[in-house]
């Protein structure tokens, strides 16, 4: 402070002018350009141009389509139907991934597992929910062995209805938040575990006050990405579930209202009341995600 | 001060070995360490300090041997059953808790009640000065108060033991003089034993009441770091502890209780044989000399041409190279240009005479 009193007293006149450089701006900053575009062109655009079609209906006034969509639970009732998949899917990956991370992150052939948990992901849904078809179906290898070992008399109905697309979302999901806590797991340095087992910590403390705290940020983010993820599934609810009962996710019930009823501005305002319930998910989780400690999980120096 | 280590007569390593896959990291270390006692285990790196620590802590198991703590074996115990306070290198402080629980976390561990906890954080953050610390988390602390943090924190759960692994070494060398004092300090104020693992001969010297010296695993000397500044008992030893000029020669004669050795230059050298038995004249030796002992003399037995001179304060610290080549280090008071020719000579008393000659033998 002192220094800097000093030099703007005795030497204004040598003070450099502050450049853009000085606030973070500079030539390399232009590269960003490309991307921005690509944003506008592809995201910003769109999303306001369905933002704006969704308040202009073929009839009534330019709510039309919220009070529509509102007053009918045929329709709100989506909401309901996709949370019910979406939340209990999410929560169950994550839970899942935590505890099975904390033992891969020693094991040697991390690789080999790596990519066998990759392999889900770049064969995307459609051909997931089309194996998953064929494999839990009435004439399906689960349901032929259970019977075969006799544990059940007659198949147990897997698809076309909630547990043939939670199971989908789950086999699409999984891959996906393992990863990521798994490089959150990996990323705490050792040595703070072994710390807190010099000081008494049996594992499940070690677990429940070092790791835990230090990932729970990392999971929160985690949590949106795979909550957003699997609100808007589509393929494997029509595919493996029942789209017009117990699975009419609401992104079924806008793609019904563009391409059944052509009925665009609908659709639109469809989506926006989509988007709006995950701004708000993603919002609480990333509102509790504060209250944590989001620093850097080193121990110290070295 | 209310805070002292629960007690313990001695800790005892029994031929305590570890291994690598085909790699033998520790070789059947034994050594007693009596209750209030300070040992560094010196060594270069890869020599296995650092692994026997570990090996004490319980972080990694043994692959031979044993350890007792008195009468009760404790190597099969898991870290957390142990009991013994750690200090890690890199401190690994929690980063999420601030530093009145990171240093109450052992006490949280062993369920004590919460109005000791807070007592015992207390007396500890006072032992390492930081109480006025208490509330910051360690990412907003110095190093040095990162590190005073880790140590409060071994010591919050009174450990009969502590463990520290190169604490110092993250630190400048002003603060590492500090926390060298102040190490010694807690130490003698709680009364536990600690083992203290670097690769700084000074900070062994100045600590330890007892010094280990490993090299590849194995324990090379043990002693006192008087007896191990003054007569190391092997020449790697003596090379470590400062003895930076190693000429390798020839045992010309006996006289007494010193030798002399011909290493190539103008005249022989006179020593003090220290692990050469009866050697007879002819063998192969080596001879030891501290760089600080090595100074021109007119009639100084080694004749070389100085290749580079460095100013060190009170003296000079000169390098120059002999006639068959060998490197050599000594202390000048006047300044010299790097190639002229000069004689140095060292007090028979202070040069060490080991078996071995290398390239002459």
């Amino acid at each position: 402070m002192a220094d800097a009193a000093a030099s703007s007293t005795t030497a204004p006149s040598t003070r450099r002018r502050p450049s853009l450089a000085d606030r973070g701006l500079d030539g390399v900053t232009l590269l960003l350009l490309p991307a921005a575009l690509f944003i506008v062109l592809l995201f910003v655009y769109p999303f306001l141009y369905g933002l704006v079609l969704s308040f202009m209906p073929k009839e009534g006034g330019w709510l039309g389509n919220y009070t529509r969509f509102f007053s009918d639970p045929y329709m709100y009732g989506t909401i309901w139907l996709t949370v019910r998949l979406a939340l209990p899917v999410t929560v169950l990956n994550i839970a899942l991934s935590v505890p099975i991370a904390m033992q891969v992150r020693h094991m040697t052939r991390q690789r080999l597992l790596t990519t066998i948990l990759v392999l889900p992901i770049t064969l995307g849904t459609v051909l997931v929910a089309e194996g998953l078809l064929n494999y839990l179906g009435p004439q399906g290898w689960l349901n032929r062995t259970l019977i075969l070992f006799g544990l059940i008399d007659r198949p147990i109905r897997l698809v076309h209805n909630y547990w043939g697309v939670f199971i989908s979302l789950v086999i699409t999901g999984f891959p996906f938040t393992f990863l990521l806590t798994l490089s959150m797991i990996s990323g705490i340095d050792p040595a703070l575990e072994q710390a807190a087992a010099t000081l008494g910590a049996r594992a499940r403390h070690r677990f429940a006050h070092i790791v835990f705290p230090l990932i729970v940020p990392g999971l929160a983010v985690t949590f949106c990405l795979a909550f957003v993820d699997a609100f808007s599934v589509f393929p494997s609810a029509v595919m493996l579930g029942a789209p017009a009962g117990e699975t009419r996710v609401i992104s079924f019930a806008a793609a019904q209202a563009a391409f059944e009823q052509y009925d665009y501005s609908y659709a639109s305002a469809i989506a926006m009341i989509m988007a709006l319930v995950q701004f708000g998910f993603v919002g609480l989780v990333l509102g509790l995600r504060g209250l944590f400690y989001k620093g850097p999980v080193g121990g110290g120096k070295g | 001060m209310a805070i002292a280590s629960t007690g313990f007569r001695e800790l005892r390593l029994d031929r305590m070995s570890r291994n690598f896959g085909s790699h033998n990291a520790l070789k059947e270390i034994s050594l007693t360490v009596q209750r209030g006692e300070f040992i560094a285990l010196l060594g270069p790196s890869g020599c296995g300090k650092s692994t026997a620590l570990n090996c004490l802590a319980g972080l990694l198991s043994l692959s031979g041997g044993a350890i007792w703590l008195d009468d009760r074996r404790i190597d099969t115990l898991k870290p957390e059953e142990r009991g013994f306070g750690m200090v890690f290198q890199n401190y690994a402080l929690f980063p999420h808790m601030d530093v009145r629980r990171n240093v109450g976390f052992g006490l949280q561990m062993h369920a004590v009640p919460r109005a000791e906890v807070q007592r015992r954080v207390d007396e500890a953050l006072d032992v390492v000065r930081l109480a006025s610390q208490a509330g910051k988390l360690p990412g907003q602390l110095s190093g040095g108060q990162q590190q005073r943090v880790a140590i409060a924190r071994a010591i919050a759960v009174e450990p009969p033991l502590v463990l520290m692994d190169e604490p110092l070494s993250n630190l400048d060398a002003k603060l590492r003089l500090e926390m060298r004092a102040e190490i010694r300090r807690i130490h003698r104020l709680l009364g536990s034993a600690t083992i203290y693992v670097t690769h700084d001969q000074d900070e062994a010297l100045s600590l330890a009441d007892r010094i280990v010296v490993l090299r590849d695993g194995a324990v090379r000397q043990v002693g006192t770091p008087q007896e191990l500044y003054r007569r190391p008992l092997h020449a790697d030893v003596a090379e470590f502890m400062g003895f930076r000029n190693a000429l390798a020669g020839r045992l010309v004669a006996r006289e007494g209780a010193g030798v002399a050795v011909d290493c190539g230059f103008a005249g022989p050298i006179h020593g003090q044989p220290v692990d050469i038995g009866d050697a007879a004249a002819g063998a192969g030796v080596t001879v030891a000399i501290r760089p600080a002992d090595l100074v021109p003399a007119p009639d100084g037995p080694i004749e070389a041409v100085v290749s580079g001179i460095e100013y060190r304060g009170e003296s000079y610290f000169g390098t120059a190279t002999g006639p068959g080549g060998q490197e050599l280090f000594f202390r000048a008071d006047q300044p010299l240009a790097p190639g002229e020719a000069v004689r140095l000579g060292a007090p028979a008393e202070r040069v060490l005479v080991y078996e071995g000659g290398g390239a002459n033998g």
